[in-house]
């Protein structure tokens, strides 16, 4: 690459980007161990090596339907929706200038709400009386998710035919966005006051989320929106670090700034959308993740999108077994999970005021 | 060779900002843009690489309208330091390796890093350039950025109020600089200034903006008491001291 010789302040650029790779290579070796825990910890403890066997359809059938059937999936939809998630959020941090844009603070997960709630009231979403570990579950859980995704990208578009409108200004989008989710949220309030005591449950419970609810197929579409969000999120990392210099400096570098923050404002919100029309509301991954990760790799997308992705995976993983395991069988409601363990974490990392110096 | 050809903006239709803006600028050479605020003088700068679109005229780089060009291309042939640079968790170096930005399809190439490197050492960048630019001070950011508009290899430089932020001494150096670079690379340079002083320092040739059109452009000979008063609508008397001519205002 460039010299190795040179040295530039006392520290060679090669291991400073060095550090920042080694960053994202412990962040991938710790989500690893971590999934490979959260699989074999449960209700049913299984250890490690009879996990590894299972995934290959080896070892006692017990397990391989546990691992396979149960724990797998959500392990994956932990992954891929933490990695959605917070790219999303890393992104809409970028392109809006705000530090407090993420999919729950711009009307997106208010809307899947509302979507829900619509088909949980209306359209025979609605809920029965559940088994075991659930009181209540939703009895439609596709239509549910549609509707979801569909209100979701309903506030999408509105935010942003609202911003075109405006020359596709942050200001105007995060107001936008501001307000839309005050509109959803007391929407579903409304409906929620007008449907009987069940489906006010179920509509409750949808919001609360669940990693346990994606079904393989679910995974896999998310996946694939995820990966294509973040191949396309990689793509533009020039883009996000230019606009870290402002508007104008970036438009003189050649960035056309109105069409990279609408295109990665769709891409985002289709992501964040899709997550959370499978799973329902998770908060604050998206928010808190790309910060935490600011105060180890800094401001740089060639390495914050990848280092945020991680952290919301691994962030997710880790809140997901705490609910699991927390008072087993019982499983807690991940999105209330993410925030109890998330907001503490990060208020611990802002006033220990961990140093962000490149130099050190 | 930069040639600017009836130039024409103005945010409303039925309000010109600037109206038959027309002027040149050689290569090696540094054209100051003088007038109140307001004048349109920053609206302009922004006009020369089309991060605002003019509505009419023509800004040719060696024979090219580069409002007919790509954004990038644009970025290529132009590079501009805004007033105010924002600050960021972006080092230095990641900084000024962003004026590749234009050139970059999917990593920056070694060239790039030599172009940054020699950028850096020719500057004396080396001992901040891997701090984060939000914790530089303002003479250094500004330096950063101008180093960055370097990397961007452009014919022509544009910089809005580079000193506007900055103590006498940072004023002094980062204009120096402009100056030492507008004569090596031979780059033709616009610099929207306020200081009149500074302008007759370190310019080559004035232009004063007034409202929205040129009211004159040329050397020194038309830095006189009459055209900066006229302008300014302050009083003035224009010096010599030591072979230099100075602005002195009588109010």
């Amino acid at each position: 690459m460039i010299n190795k010789k040179k040295k530039t302040c006392g520290v060679n650029y090669d291991q400073y980007i060095y550090r920042k790779v080694l960053t994202i290579v412990i962040l991938v070796i710790l989500t690893f161990l971590t999934a490979l825990f959260a699989i074999s910890a449960g209700s049913a403890d299984i250890p490690v090596i009879e996990v590894l066997k299972a995934l290959f359809g080896l070892g006692a059938e017990k397990n391989v339907l546990v691992t396979v059937n149960i724990r797998l999936p959500r392990i994956l939809m932990a992954i891929v929706g933490g990695i959605g998630l917070a790219a999303a959020g890393c992104v809409m941090q970028s392109i809006l200038k705000n530090p407090l844009a993420s999919s729950s603070t711009l009307g997106i997960s208010q809307g899947a709400s509302f979507g829900a709630a619509i088909a949980i009231t209306f359209l025979g979403g609605g809920a029965v009386m559940g088994n075991t570990a659930d009181a209540v579950t939703v009895n439609n859980p596709y239509l549910t998710s549609i509707c979801a995704f569909i209100a979701s990208m309903f506030v999408t578009f509105v935010i942003l035919g609202l911003s075109k409108a405006r020359k596709a200004s942050p200001e105007t989008m995060i107001l936008a966005g501001v307000a839309l989710s005050s509109l959803f949220a007391g929407a579903t309030a409304l409906l929620q006051y007008f449907s009987s005591d069940v489906q006010m449950a179920a509509i409750v419970f949808w919001t609360f989320g669940d990693l346990g609810r994606a079904s393989m197929q679910n995974i896999q579409v998310a996946a694939t929106v995820t990966t294509g969000a973040l191949i396309y999120f990689m793509f533009n990392r020039w883009n996000y670090n230019a606009l870290e210099c402002g508007e104008h400096t970036a438009t003189g570098l050649g960035v056309n700034v109105s069409r990279v923050r609408l295109i990665g404002m769709t891409v985002a919100s289709l992501t964040a959308a899709t997550i959370v029309s499978f799973v329902g509301i998770i908060n604050f991954i998206g928010l808190i993740a790309p910060h935490i990760m600011r105060r180890f790799v800094g401001n740089d997308y060639r390495y914050l999108l990848p280092a945020s992705a991680l952290m919301g995976a691994l962030m997710l993983l880790i809140s997901d077994t705490f609910a699991r395991l927390i008072i087993s069988p019982v499983i807690l409601p991940i999105g209330a999970i993410t925030s109890f363990l998330g907001a503490p974490l990060f208020l611990y990392l802002i006033f220990k005021g961990v140093s962000h110096n490149a130099e050190n | 060779m930069l040639k600017i050809d009836a130039l024409e903006f103005g945010y409303r239709s039925n309000c010109k900002i600037l109206d038959r803006i027309e002027f040149d600028v050689a290569n090696g050479e540094c054209v100051a843009i003088l007038g109140n605020n307001g004048a349109g003088k920053s609206t302009m700068l922004k006009c020369l690489n089309k991060i605002i679109a003019p509505q009419k005229g023509r800004v040719v780089v060696n024979e090219v309208d580069i409002l007919r060009m790509t954004r990038l291309d644009i970025a290529k042939n132009t590079a501009y330091v805004a007033q105010k640079s924002e600050g960021s968790q972006i080092t230095a170096y990641d900084a000024i390796l962003l004026g590749r930005k234009p050139y970059i399809k999917l990593a920056p190439k070694k060239e790039d890093y030599e172009i940054v490197e020699k950028i850096i050492e020719s500057m004396g960048l080396e001992q901040f350039s891997l701090r984060y630019i939000d914790e530089l001070s303002g003479g250094e950011l500004q330096k950063v950025m101008i180093a960055r508009a370097l990397a961007q290899e452009p014919k022509v430089l544009l910089l809005d109020e580079p000193t506007s932020c900055l103590d006498l001494k940072n004023q002094l150096e980062v204009l120096k600089l402009i100056q030492n670079i507008t004569k090596e690379k031979e780059i033709a340079v616009v610099i929207v200034i306020h200081d009149l002083n500074l302008a007759l320092r370190y310019c080559d040739r004035f232009l004063f903006l007034k409202d929205s059109e040129i009211f004159c452009y040329g050397g020194l000979d038309i830095m006189t008491s009459e055209n900066i008063g006229a302008v300014y609508q302050v009083p003035v008397v224009v010096e010599s001291y030591q072979n230099q001519k100075v602005v002195i205002p009588l109010t």
